[in-house]
């Protein structure tokens, strides 16, 4: 029971901490969507951070590395460490500029203004919120199933656990249903993304990302004194998971190894991130976020590939990897405050995502859809209203989706969501960077990208593991598809006129 | 392209390619007796990475992009 009150606590204090940024809501729709564009490097370090990291942070890193080995890491974590700075710099920082100079607020928005297209902004909707809407049922079926298997009872060589219900939740072996969990944390950001925007969600994140980045230290800190100290720990490591070379299901191919380098290119394209990139006070405050990410990305990773490391010593093979992290805490940390402070570690890693993609796509169907060309002119105060209707329809949708897709591999899942972004940066990389990019090249582009994306979707059996050509990642093919679409449809095509270039091509 | 952008690109590609440290692949020796080899390299590649951010930065800010970024021509 002290577990689920310790988990109480700090979705109370998360609620309390966040509302308490209402107190700067200046109540209009740029402050709600965008902060007035006033957050500081440190908050936009935490929330960047936090938004990028989702339940992969310490549950999905955990399994994975369970799963696979020490590859995990160089996999997930090192390229991710390089490959975000280079886009929070390159990509980040001139949209920012832009977004300030221009008065945007959505992606779609610099796109269509950049590519002089209104249908291509109707293209991006729907792949985008395609490809964010699974993103956000890993963050809440994640949820749902690391708390059940915390709370359910668990069977030791020393006899059974009961679960924390065992009356109530006959169903779940006494453990918390995931329609409970999913339905808290969607209400509890529900109330602070409605009642604050963009800076609540800052002001959350930062939180959110100090308690995951503690509580994955204490886990490891613990688990590794129960496991007889750091010496003691990895001894118990099967050997196959101590090397890369695949064996005994272990290891990573070395092109997959390669490929995979695509994967952390999606930050470029998140509409989420790029949200959280238009908060921004100055450009200066991006530089903490470029230097500071690698580091706490190590900081994060490290301590939890471990663990699934030192797993493999002590759970059976069979063992599904994102149970991983919450079978080590239970059967190690017996202590239930220690097991709900790790669990709500594990909250704040998928919370700090999903409160952002619920204002985000709040915010993308208010200015994408409803206001653009529309003739009537609304008042701040029905924009605000409109942002907000859109941000409950969706957590509704979400939860409902996460109660019946609640038996998916949702890390599987994960990665398919990332390829389709980091495929898309073609797009975003073109628009910045390449003044012969027009409107055609867009249109190829992304109709290339998701046209690959979907085939190799579909050859996955729709979300499972799936490598081509002996190991290559299908995004290395559909980023290649999106540049080449690019490239063509472009110089095919006439070039964007004199003003277009102007706008967007500041000489400097 | 300035010559201080073709040098930090031309690093970052050399980082891109010592991510793939084909050395360590089959070494399953342990640093300071508790983390694996494979692990060791890429938590100080992390902090490595870092650092080139820190000089990228420090050595090729775009201060004339914030400036426009104000309202400045």
């Amino acid at each position: 029971m002290e577990t689920l009150w310790v988990i109480l606590i700090y979705l109370g204090g998360l609620l309390a901490f966040a509302m308490g940024s209402k107190i700067f809501f200046r109540g209009t729709s740029a402050d709600y969507f965008v902060a007035s564009r006033s957050i500081g490097p440190f908050m936009l370090l935490m929330s960047v951070f936090g938004t990028t990291m989702t339940a992969f942070a310490l549950v999905g890193s955990t399994g994975k590395s369970f799963e696979l080995g020490v590859g995990t890491y160089g996999l997930m974590a090192s390229s991710s460490g390089l490959i975000h700075a280079a886009c929070f710099f390159v990509i980040g920082i001139r949209l920012w500029a832009i977004g300030k100079r221009h008065g945007y607020v959505t992606q779609i928005q610099f796109f269509r203004e950049r590519f002089q297209s209104s249908g291509f902004g109707y293209l991006l909707f729907p792949i985008l919120v395609m490809l964010v809407v699974p993103y956000l049922l890993i963050g809440v079926i994640g949820a749902s199933k690391t708390i059940m298997g915390v709370t359910a009872a668990k069977v030791t060589p020393k006899g059974t656990i009961p679960g924390l219900f065992p009356e109530a939740f006959e169903a779940t072996n006494g453990g918390i249903p995931p329609a409970i969990t999913g339905a808290v944390i969607c209400l509890v950001v529900l109330c602070y993304i409605f009642a604050g925007g963009s800076r609540a969600a800052a002001w959350a994140n930062t939180f959110q990302t100090l308690v995951f980045m503690a509580m994955g230290v204490l886990a490891f800190v613990l688990i590794s004194n129960k496991l007889g100290g750091l010496g003691g720990a990895i001894e118990q490591v099967k050997e196959s998971h101590l090397v890369r070379t695949p064996s005994e299901g272990a290891g990573v191919p070395p092109i997959t190894f390669l490929t995979y380098m695509f994967i952390p290119l999606s930050v470029g394209m998140f509409p989420h991130l790029f949200q959280h990139w238009l908060t921004a006070k100055s450009a200066k405050s991006f530089k903490l976020t470029v230097v500071a990410h690698p580091i706490c990305i190590m900081i994060v990773w490290v301590p939890c590939v471990l663990i699934g490391l030192w797993a493999t010593g002590k759970l059976p093979e069979g063992t599904p990897p994102a149970a991983v992290l919450a079978k080590m805490v239970g059967m190690l940390v017996k202590d239930p405050v220690i097991v709900g402070l790790v669990i709500s570690g594990v909250l704040a890693a998928i919370m700090s995502s999903l409160d952002s993609q619920f204002l985000c796509l709040g915010t993308m169907f208010t200015n994408d859809v409803v206001l653009h060309n529309s003739k009537k002119k609304y008042a701040d105060k029905t924009i605000l209203l409109i942002a907000r209707s859109f941000v409950v329809f969706i957590v509704v949708l979400t939860y409902i989706l996460s109660l019946i897709l609640i038996n998916q591999n949702v890390f599987d899942l994960a990665v398919w969501s990332f390829s389709g972004f980091a495929a898309l940066t073609p797009l975003v990389i073109a628009a910045l960077y390449w003044k012969r990019a027009n409107r055609m090249g867009a249109f190829a582009c992304v109709i290339a990208t998701t046209v690959t994306w979907f085939t190799f979707f579909a050859m996955s059996g729709w979300g499972g593991e799936y490598t081509v050509l002996g190991g290559v990642m299908p995004v290395a093919i559909c980023w290649l598809a999106g540049a080449v679409g690019m490239v063509i449809g472009s110089l095919a095509t006439p070039a964007p006129d004199e003003a277009t270039v102007e706008k967007f091509f500041p000489k400097l | 392209m300035k010559k201080s952008t073709l040098i930090f690109l031309i690093v970052f590609i050399v980082l891109g390619v010592l991510h793939q440290d084909v050395w360590n692949w089959d070494n399953a020796n342990l640093v300071f007796g508790f983390m694996p080899v494979g692990l060791a390299y890429h938590a100080a590649y992390s902090l490595v990475a870092a650092t080139f951010w820190a000089v990228v930065l420090r050595l090729a800010w775009p201060h004339k992009l914030e400036e426009w970024a104000d309202g400045g021509d």
